[in-house]
C-alpha cells in the first residue's frame, strides 16, 4: 500500500511540474471568459490562424473570474475579461481590475450606448429579452409593453425564470431606470401574481412550458429560441415553432437589451495583442459568427443577421447606457426579493 | 514519546493549513456588510433556513430508508440477485446530483414526454389532472437521496458485515426473528456507521447548488450566490456561508457525541462464515424488488436517459479534446484521492495516539469544508494564495529584483488543495470509522512488544483497515470526478475536465449535447466502484478464513 502511495506522489509532482514548465511561445495572450468554451473557442482558433498569436483560455462564471482576477492582482496572467452581461463589466471596472484603451476602430464600429463612456469595455454581441407568445393563443395586438404584463388579464398566463438570473435582474434594472423604484416594485408584485407557476428552470424551460400549454407568454432571451429552432431535436424544434416573438415598448424606449463584451485588464502585459483580439471579435466575420452560431445579434448594425433572426423582424432597442444595468443591479434584486419573486 | 509529539505536531499543522480557507470565510463576520442584513431578514432569510432544514429532513428520510434497507438485505439475507446488487447499489454515486435532476426533469416535467403522452392519450390540458411536480422541494430531496444514499449504504453494510456474528447468533438463539434482531441488535450496533454516512449525505445536501438552483428552491446555498452575484455583497455572502458553517458545526458535533456515547469495538475476531437469513416465497422477491427499484431510479433510468441523449449527439461531442478531458479528470481524481487518504490517515491516527483537545479541534475544523459550496471554498483558497503569491513576489522584487509572479495561484496545486479542503471529511470518516472498530487493546499489545506507532500503523492497522482505506479512496475519487464549482474557478487556463464540459453545455441548456461528457463521468466512476466492491467482499472472505 505504502509503496503504491509513493508512486502516486511521484506521478502527482510530475504532473504539477509539467504544468508549470510548459514553455511560453513568443506571442500569447490570456483570456478569462464568462462565455462558455463552445461559444468562444472557434473564434480564438481563427484569430490564432490569422495572427500567429496564441490565446490561453479560462472559462468560468463572471463573478468567480472577477474574484480570481482581483486576488491575482498585478501578477495576473489575464489580458482580457469577457463577460456575458453589462453588469459584470461595470463591476470589473468598479473593482479597479480593468484599464481604459482607445481604439479608433472599435469607436467607429460599436455604437456609444454599447461601450463604456471611459473606454474600459466594449460590447461585442447583443442579447435581447422580448416577450414570446404562443401563436394562436392570443392576438399580438393584446401585447404592448413590459409594463403592461402587470395587467390582471394575464393572471396565471406568464412564465419567467427565477430572479436569481442575471437577465431578469438586468430587465428589472432597466425598468427602474425608466420608471423609478416604487412603480417597478408595484409592477414586479403584479407580475408575480400573474405567473402561471413558481419560477423554475432556465429560459428554454419557459419556452417549453408555454409550448406545452402551461402558460401563454414566456419571457426569454431570443438566442435560446434560436438555439431550440436549430437544435436538430424534434421535440425542441416543435416547441420553438409554436412560439412567436413580440418586441415590446416599440412606441416608447424600445426592447430591453444586454450585451456580452470585453474589457482590457489592468494587469495586462500584452496590451497591443490583447486589443488586436478585441478588435478581431468586432470584425465582420466574428460578428456574423455570433448570429449564425448562437443566435445573438451583432453589436454592429451594418452586419446582416441570420435567417432565423431576420424572421423576427426589425425593432426598436432601448438605448439606455448599459452601465446603468450595473449600478441598478443590487436595487433590482432587493426589489424582486420584496415582491416575492423567487 | 518524542515520536508521538512529532506526529501530533505535524497533524495539527496540516489540519490548520486545511482549515485556512474556512477561517478566511469565517473572518468575514467582522467585515461590515451594510444594511443588507435588514433586507435579508425582512424578505428571504426565513425561506433559506426553512427550505434548507426541510431538504435535510427529506434527504435524511430518503437516504436512510434506501441506504440502511438495502445494506441490511445485501449483508444479512439471501435473495435472488444479491451478489449483483452488492456492488451495483453503489453505482448512483457516480452520477452528479445536478445531472440526475436534469434527466428526471427531462422525463417528468409538464413539457416532458411522459406528461405529453398522457395529455395526448386523454385529451387533458393544463390544470385538468394532478401529477407530482418534480421541481419541488420534495423532488429535490428525492433526487439528492437517490444519488447520496450509497454513503449510508456503504458504511451501514460494512458495519453489518463487521458485526460479530456471535452477537447476532445470541439474538437468534433468544428467539428473535430477523426483524427483531435488526431493530434491537444490528441497527443500534451499526448506528455510529449509519450516522457517519448520513452526516456526509447531509453535508453534501447543504453544499448542493446545481439541483436546488435548477428547481427554483431558495436555500442557504442559492442565497449565498444571490447575495454575492446579485447584490454584489461578498461580505454578506460570506456571512451567510458562516451561518451555514454553524449548521455544519452542530451536525458534526452531534455526530461526534453520538459516536462517543456508542463506541463499539469488535472484541472477537472469531467470525464464522456468514449465515444469511434465507428469504423465502414472496419475501425474497420483495427484497429483489426493493433493491432493483432503488437501482433503477438511482442509476438505470438517469443513465439510460443520458445514453439516449448521447447517442444522438456523441458524433459531434467526441472530438479530439475529449480524450484529454478524460485524462485530466482521472488524473485529478486519482491524485486528490491519494492525497486525501494520506492526510486522513495522518490526522485520524494522530487523534488515536493523542486524543488531546488541540488536535481534536483542528481536525474538526479542517473537516468542515465538505458542507460548504465548492465556489465558496474556492474563494477561500484564492484569497490567501493570491496574497501569498503577491507577498513573495514583492519581497523578491525588492530584495533580489526578481519577479516570481504567481507561484501557487492558477496551478493544479491550488486545485488539489481545494479538493483536499473540500473532500478530506469523506476519507477521514471512512478511516476513522474503520479505526474505531479496531480495539485499542490491540495497539497496547503491540506497543508492549515495543512497536513504534508507525510500525503499528503499517503492520497492524493498515492491513486490517484495507476495506476502509479503499472506501476512502473511492469516495474521494468519485467526488472529485463530479466536482464542478471549485474546478471551474481554480483550474489553470487551457485545462478542462469532463465535469466542466458537461456543465458548460448543460448551463447553456443544451442537455443532449452535455450528455456525452456526463455519461463519461458516470462510466469513469463505475470502474473503481466495481473494484471496491470486489475488494471489500474479498477482504471479508480473508477475515473469515484467515487465522
Amino acid at each position: 500500500m505504502i509503496k503504491h502511495l509513493y508512486k502516486f506522489i511521484t506521478l502527482l509532482s510530475g504532473l504539477i511540474c509539467l504544468q508549470s514548465a510548459s514553455a511560453a511561445p513568443v506571442s500569447e495572450i490570456t483570456l478569462y471568459s464568462a462565455r462558455k468554451e463552445a461559444l468562444i473557442q472557434p473564434l480564438l482558433t481563427q484569430f490564432t490562424q490569422q495572427t500567429g498569436i496564441s490565446v490561453n483560455l479560462l472559462t468560468a462564471k463572471a463573478d468567480a473570474l472577477l474574484k480570481r482576477l482581483s486576488s491575482e492582482g498585478m501578477n495576473s496572467p489575464a489580458d482580457i475579461l469577457l463577460t456575458t452581461d453589462a453588469g459584470r463589466l461595470y463591476r470589473a471596472k468598479a473593482a479597479g481590475v480593468t484599464q481604459a484603451f482607445d481604439s479608433s476602430l472599435l469607436h467607429s464600429l460599436i455604437p456609444a450606448s454599447y461601450r463604456d463612456p471611459e473606454n474600459h469595455w466594449y460590447g461585442l454581441s447583443l442579447r435581447f429579452r422580448p416577450i414570446l407568445y404562443v401563436k394562436g393563443k392570443l392576438d399580438p395586438a393584446e401585447l404592448s409593453t413590459y409594463e403592461a404584463l402587470a395587467d390582471s388579464k394575464w393572471k396565471h398566463r406568464i412564465c419567467i425564470r427565477s430572479s436569481g438570473n442575471i437577465y431578469n435582474q438586468s430587465l428589472v434594472a432597466s425598468l427602474i431606470a425608466s420608471n423609478g423604484t416604487a412603480a417597478t416594485e408595484q409592477w414586479a408584485k403584479s407580475l408575480v401574481a400573474n405567473l402561471a407557476r413558481p419560477p423554475k428552470g432556465g429560459d428554454r424551460d419557459q419556452i417549453k412550458a408555454a409550448a406545452a400549454g402551461q402558460c401563454d407568454i414566456a419571457i426569454a432571451n431570443t438566442y435560446y429560441l434560436a438555439g431550440m429552432l436549430n437544435s436538430g431535436q424534434p421535440d425542441q424544434v416543435a416547441a420553438a415553432k409554436k412560439m412567436a416573438v413580440f418586441w415590446p415598448n416599440q412606441a416608447g424606449r424600445g426592447a430591453h437589451v444586454n450585451i456580452s463584451g470585453a474589457a482590457l485588464t489592468k494587469a495586462s502585459k500584452n496590451r497591443a495583442n490583447a486589443i488586436k483580439l478585441i478588435e478581431f471579435l468586432a470584425s465582420d466575420a466574428s460578428q456574423q459568427w455570433y448570429a449564425e452560431t448562437n443566435g445573438e445579434y451583432p453589436v454592429r448594425r451594418d452586419i446582416p443577421v441570420s435567417a432565423t433572426l431576420k424572421n423576427w423582424g426589425e425593432f426598436k432597442t432601448d438605448d439606455l447606457n448599459l452601465s446603468q444595468l450595473g449600478t441598478l443591479n443590487g436595487e433590482a434584486l432587493m426589489l424582486m426579493d420584496r415582491a416575492g419573486w423567487k | 514519546m518524542r515520536y508521538l509529539s512529532y506526529w501530533s505536531i505535524s497533524a495539527t499543522a496540516i489540519a490548520l493549513l486545511l482549515a485556512a480557507p474556512v477561517l478566511v470565510i469565517v473572518a468575514n463576520i467582522f467585515v461590515p456588510a451594510g444594511d443588507v442584513w435588514a433586507h435579508l431578514a425582512a424578505t428571504v432569510l426565513q425561506d433559506y433556513v426553512i427550505n434548507s432544514l426541510l431538504l435535510m429532513v427529506g434527504v435524511t428520510l430518503g437516504s436512510c430508508f434506501l441506504g440502511v434497507g438495502t445494506a441490511w438485505l445485501v449483508a444479512m439475507t439471501q435473495f435472488p440477485g444479491r451478489k449483483l446488487f452488492e456492488w451495483a447499489l453503489l453505482l448512483p454515486l457516480a452520477i452528479p446530483a445536478y445531472i440526475i435532476a436534469y434527466t428526471y426533469t427531462g422525463m417528468l416535467d409538464f413539457a416532458g414526454p411522459l406528461q405529453t403522452a398522457l395529455r395526448e392519450l386523454t385529451g387533458w390540458g393544463y390544470g385538468d389532472y394532478w401529477f407530482p411536480e418534480i421541481r419541488s422541494i420534495e423532488g429535490a430531496a428525492i433526487m439528492l437521496a437517490l444519488v447520496l444514499y450509497p454513503y449510508v449504504y456503504l458504511m451501514a453494510r460494512t458495519a453489518f458485515i463487521g458485526q460479530s456474528l456471535c452477537v447476532l447468533d445470541v439474538s437468534r438463539s433468544l428467539g428473535n426473528g430477523p426483524w427483531r434482531t435488526f431493530f434491537t441488535v444490528a441497527l443500534p450496533l451499526a448506528r455510529p456507521a449509519i450516522i457517519a454516512g448520513l452526516s456526509l449525505v447531509l453535508m453534501e445536501t447543504l453544499a448542493d447548488y446545481g439541483t436546488v438552483q435548477y428547481f427554483g428552491i431558495s436555500t442557504f446555498t442559492t442565497g449565498i450566490f444571490r447575495t454575492w452575484y446579485g447584490l454584489d455583497n461578498a461580505p454578506a455572502a460570506a456571512q451567510l456561508a458562516a451561518i451555514l458553517l454553524l449548521f455544519v458545526f452542530v451536525l458534526v458535533t452531534l455526530e461526534r457525541i453520538s459516536r462517543q456515547r456508542a463506541r463499539y469495538h469488535d472484541t472477537s475476531r472469531r467470525h464464522q462464515e456468514l449465515r444469511r437469513y434465507q428469504l423465502r416465497g414472496i419475501n425474497k422477491w420483495l427484497a429483489s424488488l426493493f433493491c432493483s427499484g432503488t437501482l433503477l431510479l438511482g442509476f438505470l433510468l438517469p443513465a439510460g436517459q443520458l445514453l439516449i441523449w448521447a447517442l444522438t449527439t456523441a458524433g459531434e461531442m467526441l472530438d479530439t479534446q475529449f480524450f484529454s478531458l478524460l485524462l485530466h479528470s482521472l488524473g485529478l481524481a486519482t491524485a486528490a484521492a491519494v492525497l486525501a487518504l494520506i492526510t486522513a490517515l495522518l490526522l485520524a491516527y494522530a487523534r488515536r495516539l493523542q486524543p488531546i483537545a488541540p488536535i481534536r479541534y483542528a481536525v474538526r475544523i479542517s473537516s468542515m469544508g465538505y458542507a460548504i459550496p465548492g465556489t465558496v471554498i474556492a474563494v477561500g483558497v484564492i484569497i490567501p494564495l493570491g496574497w501569498l503569491d503577491n507577498a513573495i513576489d514583492s519581497i523578491m522584487r525588492s530584495q533580489f529584483d526578481i519577479s516570481t509572479g504567481l507561484i501557487f495561484s492558477g496551478t493544479l496545486f491550488a486545485l488539489l488543495f481545494a479538493y483536499l479542503v473540500r473532500f478530506l471529511t469523506v476519507s477521514l470518516h471512512a478511516v476513522e470509522t474503520g479505526l474505531e472498530r479496531i480495539t485499542p487493546s490491540m495497539d497496547e499489545a503491540a506497543r508492549s512488544m515495543s512497536y513504534t506507532p508507525l510500525d503499528i500503523l503499517r503492520k497492524i492497522h493498515i492491513p486490517m483497515l484495507r476495506g476502509s482505506l479503499l472506501t476512502a479512496l473511492l469516495l474521494v475519487f468519485v467526488d472529485v470526478l463530479k466536482e464542478l464549482p471549485a474546478t471551474l474557478i481554480l483550474r489553470p487556463f487551457n485545462f478542462n475536465t469532463l465535469a466542466v464540459r458537461a456543465y458548460e453545455l448543460a448551463a447553456d441548456e443544451r442537455l443532449a449535447d452535455s450528455s456525452t461528457a456526463a455519461l463519461a463521468i458516470v462510466l469513469a466512476g463505475i470502474l473503481p466502484v466495481i473494484l471496491l466492491s470486489y475488494s471489500l467482499s474479498r477482504s471479508r472472505h480473508e477475515d473469515t478464513t484467515g487465522n
